[in-house]
């Protein structure tokens, strides 16, 4: 049967079980827009390319299932690059599918041509430029394959204009044959019997669980691990919702921002098994002085993350599911011949002193100013922790992990090793989009929320309807932290205003509702009115306190010793030469 | 740091060239010479690098590269373990009594003249980058015109070739080690 490419590409997408895919038409994939129409894939139309992107990847985060970007050549393309660089650093499954010019103007500086296979090249798990229509469907689903299995990433499919008109007899191809691309998934016995052997000899353990539980979709083998082995668990930023922050094993999340008990039970442990982290310098700090007395069981599907930053003393490459799986029964194994769990009463209860000694912690004032923490509290009780959240990146993001309280994976969706800047609001769009039947609030900084609030109109246009709190604080807080803090609190480009632009006529015009607290006592009748709304966005503008900081905080560059758990115990230099570097 | 020899089988692919060299680029690593040509597989490519680094980021750079979609197989060349050859082409001024001594050169290194002038000699010289960066030494005195190199290739010495070679030292590994074949 003959078929055009554009056909040909709806046909491979349907294969590929795809339900949903964001973008936006232009010249050079309009040939691909006209099948479209017929397909049952639902498009949505997003009002800027970066949009369309990190949707896909708040649907692939909230799913586990790939998502995907439809974007027209050059500029359409280059606005996808941010994404896609997000998606290959917090390991997101996600397939880009771009028009090209012509084969013919290749090459030739044709209007509206990049050569966006070679800028993406570092920036994807792979790209593929298809020259010729017959490849089509093969291309398309080798995409496929790689952005969801192994360590997950995005993939662009590259589509010249005229290979979209090719006529060609269709096929769709049985299997993938990729002989350079076999990732290893399941973990060497040996290896899992060695370190099952360093867990039981361990006095003083801690899992040190990271995005790749979540990718793995190994939260339940995580919960026997930690349950049968009476291990303590730390999630990292990429893992939060991979155990419940409410278990009594769980120490909550490490890092710049992390919880005292976590930072520390780390520093102090004598075992790190790391579940599908990475060791990134957020989490470690100064790596010379991270975790000095702890052996190391380094679990990760790629075997380049292991040893890279920290070596190894058990090393398994491997899918955290297997992995997990195995180590347990072989625990267990153990366990049972040992005659039952090692005493670890003192390591445990040193644990839970440094957990009532140190929680996070802020102080509302009746009167004001308000606190972004007790907005973000709020949020939580109100709904009861029944929701996705979402966040950007900075202040606001922090808190967020801080102060909500994970119970279930894939309810937290942010972007973690890229640090991008107005994820959130189209994140969420993505994520409410692939999970209709939940409640998504995207929590989201003033900053962040102004570089893609247009998503709010596609958000209307569409009917997907989410909550974005918008912890207000009238500058790019982070920043301005960082100038309080070791800049001699010389405030450089960080402010931004409370009510330019009014964000609660922006959520008018773009047809959401618009709802503001200004004073503590406003916030739960805010938030009340906000859940109350299901049928069309909302957008809360909290007005906070500008001056609050972010705590617990390991300044960049320092040890994880010198964490400072609140602003009391600041001790901002002054000696320039000392001042920590981003 | 010293010379580590990489020999890279790659799916002769649009792009692949460029994959491996931006991923040097991207990790901060410079590429001593790096040689690429076709092997008795049409589907195939075969890539000689040669770069300067410590162990243990050469270990994150052959990670690196098999995490590359195009990447068959890389083996890294123990010094010994490995014959190496390399082919230069060397235009040398060589008029009157110096185009005597030149060619005198020649023979003891058991290189080719491929072309001679009133002025020059071009020399094909082939051997371990050792002999060549000796016969270059002895060359400079008279002057040279202009130089070639194609940087090294290599192959290990025994019986097997770069792809039994990979999945032995798979299965010495385990199943955790770097070479998995490629892939993440």
């Amino acid at each position: 049967m003959k078929v055009t490419g554009a056909q040909a590409l709806f046909r491979s997408l349907e294969g590929e079980g795809v339900d949903l895919a964001f973008g936006i038409p232009g010249g050079a994939i309009l040939p691909a827009y006209d099948p479209l129409i017929d397909s049952k894939v639902r498009h949505v139309l997003c009002r800027h390319e970066q949009g369309a992107g990190h949707a896909a990847e708040g649907y692939a985060w909230a799913t586990g299932k790939v998502g995907v970007a439809i974007a027209t050549s050059g500029p359409g393309g280059c606005n996808l690059v941010t994404a896609l660089a997000d998606a290959k650093m917090d390991s997101v499954p996600m397939v880009a599918i771009t028009g090209q010019v012509p084969t013919p103007v290749v090459g030739n500086d044709a209007f509206q041509e990049a050569d966006i296979t070679g800028i993406t090249m570092p920036i994807t798990k792979h790209n593929f430029l298809v020259k010729d229509a017959n490849e089509l469907a093969v291309t398309i689903r080798e995409a496929f394959h790689i952005a969801r299995t192994g360590r997950p990433g995005p993939v662009l499919v590259d589509i010249p204009k005229d290979v979209q008109l090719q006529e060609f007899t269709w096929s769709w191809p049985g299997s993938v044959d990729l002989p350079g691309y076999r990732p290893t998934t399941k973990g060497n016995l040996k290896q899992v019997r060695s370190a099952a052997k360093m867990i039981m000899e361990s006095e003083r353990p801690v899992l040190y669980v990271g995005g790749g539980v979540i990718k793995a979709e190994a939260h339940e083998e995580l919960l026997k691990l930690a349950n049968d082995g009476r291990l303590p668990v730390t999630t990292t930023l990429m893992a939060r919702g991979a155990f419940p922050d409410t278990h009594e094993l769980a120490l909550g999340m490490p890092g710049m921002h992390g919880g005292y008990t976590a930072v520390t039970a780390m520093q102090k442990a004598d075992l790190l098994v790391a579940l599908g982290a990475r060791f990134d310098d957020r989490v470690t700090g100064q790596l010379s002085s991270f975790a000095k007395g702890a052996r190391i069981i380094h679990v990760d599907v790629d075997p380049a993350e292991i040893g890279k930053n920290r070596a190894a003393d058990v090393p398994i490459v491997g899918d955290c599911k297997d992995v997990i799986a195995k180590l347990h029964a072989e625990l267990r194994r153990l366990q049972d011949e040992a005659g039952g769990v090692p005493d670890r009463t003192a390591w445990l209860a040193q644990l839970d002193t440094w957990k009532q000694t140190y929680p996070y912690r802020y102080d509302q004032p009746g009167d004001g100013p308000l606190k972004p923490q007790f907005c973000i509290e709020r949020l939580y009780e109100h709904t009861k922790g029944d929701a996705i959240v979402v966040a950007g990146v900075g202040q606001h993001q922090m808190w967020a992990s801080q102060f909500w309280r994970f119970s279930e994976p894939r309810t937290w969706v942010n972007s973690g090793g890229l640090g991008t800047m107005g994820f959130a609001v189209p994140a969420a769009l993505g994520a409410k989009a692939g999970r209709p039947d939940r409640r998504v609030i995207a929590i989201d900084g003033d900053g962040c929320f102004q570089m893609t609030s247009q998503e709010l109109a596609t958000s209307t246009a569409e009917g997907i309807p989410f909550v974005t709190a918008i912890i207000n604080n009238a500058h790019l807080g982070m920043v301005r932290q960082w100038q309080e803090l070791f800049y001699e609190e010389r405030y450089s480009q960080v402010y931004l205003s409370y009510d330019v632009p009014d964000y609660v006529k922006l959520a008018e015009a773009y047809g959401c509702v618009g709802l503001r607290a200004e004073h503590p006592d406003d916030v739960d009748a805010v938030i009340d009115k906000a859940l109350s709304i299901e049928d069309r966005s909302v957008v809360i503008d909290f007005r906070v306190d500008s001056k609050e900081m972010c705590f617990p905080m390991v300044p960049a560059g320092a040890s994880n010793d010198d964490i400072i758990v609140g602003p009391e115990g600041l001790r901002p230099t002054n000696d320039p030469a000392e001042a920590p570097v981003a | 740091m010293r010379l580590h020899t990489i020999s890279v089988l790659v799916e002769d692919k649009p792009g692949v060239l460029t994959r491996v060299a931006g991923l040097f680029a991207a990790r901060g690593f410079n590429i001593d010479s790096l040689a690429v040509g076709p092997t008795d597989d049409p589907g195939l490519s075969r890539m000689t690098i040669v770069i300067q680094v410590d162990t243990k980021p050469l270990e994150q750079i052959t990670k690196q590269l098999n995490k590359l979609v195009n990447v068959i197989k890389i083996l890294e060349h123990d010094a010994g373990d490995a014959v190496e050859r390399e082919l230069m082409l060397v235009k040398v001024k060589g008029e009157g009594e110096a185009r005597a001594r030149i060619l005198e050169i020649c023979d003891v290194f058991r290189v080719r003249v491929l072309d001679v002038t009133h002025r020059t000699i071009t020399i094909e010289g082939t051997g371990t980058p050792g002999k060549l960066e000796a016969l270059l030494e002895l060359l400079r005195d008279f002057g040279i015109v202009e130089l070639s190199r194609t940087g090294r290739i290599a192959l290990s010495r025994g019986d097997r070739g770069i792809k039994e070679r990979a999945a032995r030292l798979r299965a010495v590994a385990g199943a955790d080690q770097e070479w998995t074949g490629g892939g993440v």
